[in-house]
């Protein structure tokens, strides 16, 4: 069915912290390499050692540049993949039924065996969560790793998506935000955890944590020495005046 | 929007060929045994010959039948069971035309409904997409059915009816030009919504997360041919509407008509390659390519 549940049982998603990711993607190659050796169609690669590799990938993670009016610009990192929106536009405009989600969790997934790749799933996301896979020709989409947070053939340190689990800079935290006491919830209410693209409706579930303000800039404080710091001459006189202009007479020392 | 050729190819030929079929299922005109079997071929040709274009752009074809499903929730799947129903009932209402001689008007005007309906259903796959601002507005469904039914007038030699039908179809489809236009920026989805980092000062695309391409610029962000678009606008409009209403007004030949439905075709094709060129995707705004 490809209606959505009108509310589930758990909610889980994603934390992203853009004040502590440092851009490394670990998370990246991680989320391939686990989601290529398990659950559904492996992530293909097409051309992967010539002159234009091209490729599946469930996340990736763009960088930019922001430039306040009275500050230095700031780089942040920002790791993009599925938001497992509560009112996921992706899963209603599916025609068989192979996008859905789930009542008990609340993880958008693709059922491979009934995707037909048309791509409209993909046309409706505004996040690019979805790839349609060069190789298989099915929809590709993060699945918050489903086939590694329930395996009880994991250690339990495992139980949680790659990307979260290999994130060196612990930028990236999962846990269920129906429950108001969890780690998720709480990190987005104290940190001001964010929507992205609130105008579109979709009401995502992953939350985005804001770069805390940095150091501010001091470049136009007043210091008290500075007056006995300042040139006290404008114009170059003696000596220095001298060379000053015999330079500038020499062959091209005029600029 | 990467314009794909099947399915620009789809939306033109079956757009007028469900044009055809609806007229023909209004009994405009209703004609009967060899007459009603080439109109019939005609419009079957080009509304089955869409319909299978189509399916070149499907990732696994040969799973379409899955696609009749989700009609509660899927404007494609909606789409589906609407084509094969007009098809149907239009298959009906032509064998008693072409082999009994008879004219099932009740059927006939319930096959010329579903076939409109299936373009409007087409036209809603696209006016649905909310992260394309540009389709995501009334003129979407106005200009498809619009474009439709001039189409099939014209097609249905139907030449006073045509005239003002094509005049209508060539001002929505301008009409979806203006304010496509300006779609985006109303929509007031920005790099800086995109990124939530807006209110922290002017956002800017630093980096992409790989140095190659991927599916997601390859569909969404697609720019090639985006300079002519001014030219190939005219162009549109003039083979669109504007030689085929000289060459109705001229005589009322054969030859002439031919022309003017070759004219008509060229000029819808010309159309929907812009309907998807110049679409733009919001994705597109992750990429800094907005």
């Amino acid at each position: 069915m490809t209606t959505l549940p009108t509310s589930t049982e758990k909610k889980l998603g994603l934390v992203i912290d853009l004040d502590t990711c440092v851009g490394c993607h670990a998370c990246v190659i991680s989320c391939k390499g686990w989601n290529t050796e398990n659950y559904g169609a492996p992530l293909s690669d097409q051309d992967p050692y010539g002159a234009n590799p091209t490729g599946t990938f469930l996340n990736r993670v763009h960088s930019y540049e922001i430039q306040p009016k009275d500050a230095p610009a700031q780089l942040i990192h920002f790791p993009k993949s599925c938001l497992h929106c509560e009112d996921a536009p992706c899963v209603t405009v599916c025609p068989t039924g192979a996008s859905y989600k789930r009542v008990e969790d609340g993880i958008v997934l693709v059922n491979e065996s009934d995707c037909i790749g048309c791509g409209l799933c993909a046309w409706a996301c505004p996040y690019g969560a979805r790839e349609m896979d060069a190789e298989e020709k099915v929809m590709k989409k993060c699945t918050l790793c489903v086939d590694r947070i329930y395996n009880e053939n994991l250690p339990e340190e495992d139980r949680e998506p790659a990307c979260v689990r290999t994130c060196p800079s612990n930028a990236r935290h999962f846990g269920d935000f129906a429950d108001p006491d969890s780690n998720v919830s709480v990190l987005s209410r104290e940190r001001g955890g964010m929507d992205l693209m609130p105008e579109m409706g979709t009401k995502p579930v992953n939350k985005y944590l804001p770069p805390r303000p940095k150091d501010r800039d001091r470049s136009e404080d007043v210091d008290i020495l500075a007056p006995f710091l300042e040139p006290v001459a404008t114009e170059t006189t003696g000596f220095l005046g001298w060379l000053d202009k015999a330079l500038e007479s020499m062959p091209g020392g005029k600029n | 929007m990467h314009p794909a050729p099947s399915v620009i190819l789809f939306s033109t030929l079956s757009g007028l060929g469900f044009g055809l079929l609806a007229f023909l299922g209004f009994g405009m005109p209703s004609p009967t045994g060899w007459v009603a079997f080439v109109f019939f071929t005609l419009g079957y040709l080009l509304a089955v010959g869409g319909l299978i274009a189509s399916t070149f752009h499907l990732g696994h074809p040969e799973r379409a039948l899955k696609a009749f499903k989700q009609w509660r929730s899927s404007w494609l799947s909606r789409e589906g069971i609407c084509a094969v129903a007009a098809l149907l009932i239009m298959g009906i209402y032509a064998i008693g035309a072409i082999f009994l001689g008879q004219i099932w008007s009740a059927v006939g005007f319930v096959g010329a409904v579903l076939s409109i309906g299936t373009v409007f259903t087409t036209s809603m796959i696209y006016t649905q997409i909310k992260t394309v601002p540009r389709w995501h507005n009334v003129t979407t469904p106005i200009m498809f059915l619009s474009i439709c039914i001039a189409g099939g007038a014209l097609l249905a030699a139907q030449v006073s009816l045509a005239m003002p039908l094509l005049a209508i179809a060539g001002i929505a489809q301008i009409a979806h030009w203006v304010l496509g236009d300006k779609a985006l920026k109303n929509s007031g989805t920005t790099l800086a919504t995109a990124t939530g980092l807006g209110a922290r000062g002017d956002v800017r695309a630093f980096e992409p997360p790989h140095t190659g391409t991927n599916y997601l610029l390859k569909e969404f962000v697609y720019v090639i041919g985006r300079k002519h678009a001014a030219k190939l606008r005219i162009l549109a409009i003039v083979l669109m509407v504007g030689l085929p209403l000289v060459l109705l007004m001229m005589s009322h030949s054969h030859i002439l008509a031919g022309l003017a439905v070759i004219s008509h075709l060229v000029g819808v094709f010309a159309a929907r390659w812009l309907f998807f060129a110049e679409a733009e995707h919001v994705v597109g705004l992750y990429y800094g390519k907005r």
